[in-house]
């Protein structure tokens, strides 16, 4: 069995391009949401000082996140902001002394047990770098270490313009091998997969000759077909394993992390710098110098777009992360995230949206998806209020790749269908089950 | 500054539209035609022009007077027409063309819903509906003009009529080139198959449907004793398989769906041909399949990956 997927165009201009560091921003704006989960506590105020990598939101509760300061400088204010997610959290907006003095309290911590490494991981305030933003602590933290037979390493990079994991390998190769040897001691893993793309022969190349040194490593190339990185798709085509619908990796005795996150946790150790900046790709028809640049965590995107060379077009359209699943920004003052791996920006040409035209039932849509999801039964199935058929059709195990609507002749808006049957799903369940109970009763 | 856009992903899209394999589809037709105008004459094409424009007027005209949004430019229509005019003998009164081209796109197509939405092909049907009205001239077949000027305009059989009365069938060259009587863009086989396998390599057919109703018509005629190859380069199976029977609304979209659809094709098609009381059963048996269609669909739908929970 295979699984389906679209061609998307590569346009990985930048993966030449070594992550160079940009100038300090005047500020920066930090949010206390950059992850899956509860938003951190913030614990600076208004006038404080804070160093490079202090901490200035604390976790609260268990799926949270650490968030430290990107720069030195003087916290200016303490605001509210609507965070990419759509919620509004609390943010830090600190001024930078441009000295970018590193916080005395830092020093590599020093595991010695699965307990002590899982605090140390936590104590970075590391999350998900692919993009989803999960803390990474929270997934590591496996309660039966004997049910983990794989670690699949999440190298695809399957999204057009992004080459910010392809920097990793190719920058940070040691390090990600690092990180492999860390999660072998402490998590007991023995089998690693690599998963990459066979369009970064490079990248392959270096992880194939790191790979030659180390036990129980494999490099799985992969065919360049989005998407490839998605989670349940890369563990299927590289252990051949069903990731069950509602449930995780470990539900199959696997275990996914990115390349960058197993990178970053690895160079922590070392350093004991947490996660205060970035490798970001910037690129896009409006951006006049597309380069991977290191940028502090909380650094506006306009800021980035000039150490890009600034733009040669009027932007339209500005996106975290990259075109087949990234989201909207509304002004460039937005702040670069933890989990931004990319920063797109489109001229008018290139975000035109094309007129949608009647379906004419060519059957693509349910043809190229992954999870082989009917999509045009679903949007019929929305439009007509039918949570019964909707949950025949599964549509909750729609990842929301996009492949459907890439692929539509009629340019029909069939993942963002998805989406409001996924909520009409939700509805008619929560519905039946309170039916449910009072029958019950 | 102006406002950045705001949407949902993704933000960018294939490069193939609805009207980009609609026109791929006239692409891969052009070859029949072509050789239509070289066999049966200029008139080929004078049926060919009628039936198109007839088609999408009458689809601008009904969208218009039912505000509908007007669909005439993704070439869709154009399609219809042309089939259509494949499906009709080059001697056709204009007046019996235009009248089957109207109830192919407004009867069988707009009252249906227009595109994507009608259960039967438009060509199909509407050829079905001529053949009942016009039954006359609608077998008024006559030989190609180019090979024997002396019988021109004279109705000839064509191969399987000939064959089913017992006449001389023509050579299997004969039935490639289609030098043969017979419907406008029905006899040149090579053309056809040319024109198809352009639609596969091009992605906008897929090769289930074309095979499994080719294999199983060379099959059982096999089986029943005949000519596989004659049967299958004879009559409008080429045309039918490749163009008729892979039409996407009126067809299952899996591919176990497809390949359903093609054996019952076959299947009827070799009732008709060789049981019916019509030597030819190509049409009847695509329109018969587009009715079984949403059970065919239900029955093969994907099964989506959901996978099961471990214990």
């Amino acid at each position: 069995m295979k699984l389906h997927g679209v061609h998307v165009p590569h346009m990985k201009n930048t993966a030449e391009c070594k992550g160079v560091r940009m100038p300090v921003p005047a500020a920066v704006t930090i949010p206390m949401a950059m992850h899956i989960g509860k938003p951190a506590k913030l614990i600076v105020k208004k006038g404080d000082t804070v160093k490079l990598g202090q901490l200035i939101g604390e976790a609260d509760g268990f799926v949270s996140s650490n968030i430290h300061s990107s720069v030195s400088g003087t916290v200016q204010k303490v605001d509210e902001m609507v965070s990419s997610m759509g919620a509004k959290v609390p943010c830090a907006v600190i001024a930078s002394d441009g000295k970018q003095e590193l916080y005395e309290g830092i020093k590599p911590p020093e595991p010695t047990d699965f307990d002590s490494f899982i605090s140390a991981v936590k104590l970075s305030g590391v999350v998900g770098l692919g993009g989803a933003g999960f803390p990474s602590f929270v997934k590591l933290s496996v309660k039966e270490l004997s049910k983990i037979e794989h670690v699949v390493i999440n190298a695809a990079e399957c999204e057009p313009y992004i080459t910010s994991d392809t920097r990793t390998m190719m920058d940070k190769g040691e390090y990600v091998f690092k990180g492999i040897e860390a999660i072998k001691k402490y998590l007991g893993a023995k089998h690693f997969v690599i998963g990459i793309e066979n369009n970064k022969k490079e990248a392959i190349s270096r992880m194939k000759e790191l790979s030659a040194k180390t036990e129980g490593v494999e490099v799985h190339v992969l065919p360049s077909m989005y998407p490839q990185g998605g989670e349940k798709v890369l563990v299927f085509n590289t252990v051949n394993r069903v990731i069950p619908k509602g449930g995780l990796p470990l539900d199959v005795g696997v275990i996914v992390i990115n390349v960058t996150t197993l990178a970053f946790i690895a160079e922590y150790l070392e350093t004991g710098i947490p996660l205060v900046e970035k490798c970001v790709t910037v690129d896009g028809s409006a951006v006049k110098e597309p380069k991977n640049i290191i940028v502090p965590i909380g650094t506006p995107i306009k800021d980035l777009i000039e150490a890009a060379g600034g733009l040669k077009a009027d932007p339209a359209k500005v996106l975290y992360g990259g075109p087949m699943m990234g989201l909207t920004v509304p002004s460039m003052d937005e702040p670069v995230l933890k989990n931004t791996n990319a920063i797109v920006v489109m001229d008018k040409n290139e975000a035109k949206q094309h007129k949608t035209t009647p379906c004419i039932r060519c059957g693509a849509c349910l043809n190229h998806c992954p999870f082989r999801l009917n999509p045009r039964d679903i949007a019929h199935a929305y439009k007509m209020g039918d949570g019964e058929a909707l949950k025949k059709l599964c549509v909750d195990l729609c990842m929301e790749c996009g492949c459907c609507s890439y692929i539509c002749p009629a340019n029909r808006p069939l993942v963002q269908t998805n989406k409001l049957a996924k909520i009409k799903l939700r509805e008619y369940l929560a519905e039946q089950k309170a039916q449910q109970e009072k029958e019950g009763k | 500054m102006e406002k950045l856009i705001l949407s949902v992903s993704p933000h960018i899209s294939g490069k193939r539209t609805t009207q980009s394999i609609m026109l791929d589809v006239i692409i891969a037709l052009i070859p029949a035609a072509i050789a239509s105008v070289v066999f049966f004459g200029i008139r080929s094409l004078l049926v060919i022009c009628v039936c198109i424009a007839t088609c999408m007027l009458s689809e601008f005209l009904f969208e218009k007077l039912c505000k509908r949004e007007n669909t005439v430019l993704d070439l869709s229509s154009a399609v219809t027409g042309m089939i259509l005019a494949f499906n009709l003998p080059v001697t056709i009164p204009l007046w019996q063309a235009i009248f089957g081209s109207v109830v192919a796109i407004i009867v069988v197509k707009q009252l249906f819903g227009g595109i994507g939405q009608n259960f039967a092909n438009p060509a199909i049907a509407a050829r079905i509906v001529m053949m009942t009205a016009f039954s006359g001239t609608m077998t008024a077949w006559v030989a190609p003009n180019a090979i024997n000027k002396a019988v021109d305009a004279l109705s000839t059989a064509t191969p399987l009529v000939a064959e089913s009365k017992g006449e001389t069938p023509p050579s299997y060259l004969t039935l490639l080139l289609g030098t043969h009587a017979g419907c406008i863009g029905e006899t040149c086989a090579a053309a056809l198959i040319l024109g198809g396998l352009y639609l596969i390599l091009r992605g906008v057919i897929s090769w289930h449907t074309p095979a499994a109703f080719i294999a199983v018509v060379a099959i059982m005629s096999f089986i029943c004793g005949k000519d596989a190859l004659y049967q299958v380069l004879s009559g409008g199976l080429l045309l039918g398989a490749f163009f008729m029977a892979t039409d996407y609304s009126t067809t299952p979209s899996t591919k176990w769906g497809k390949i359903i659809f093609g054996i019952g094709c076959g299947l009827i098609t070799i009732l008709i041909r060789f049981w019916g009381n019509l030597p030819e059963g190509v049409s009847f048996s695509i329109l018969l399949m587009n009715i079984l269609t949403p059970y065919i669909s239900k029955l093969t739908q994907n099964k989506p990956l959901v996978g099961e929970a471990k214990v």
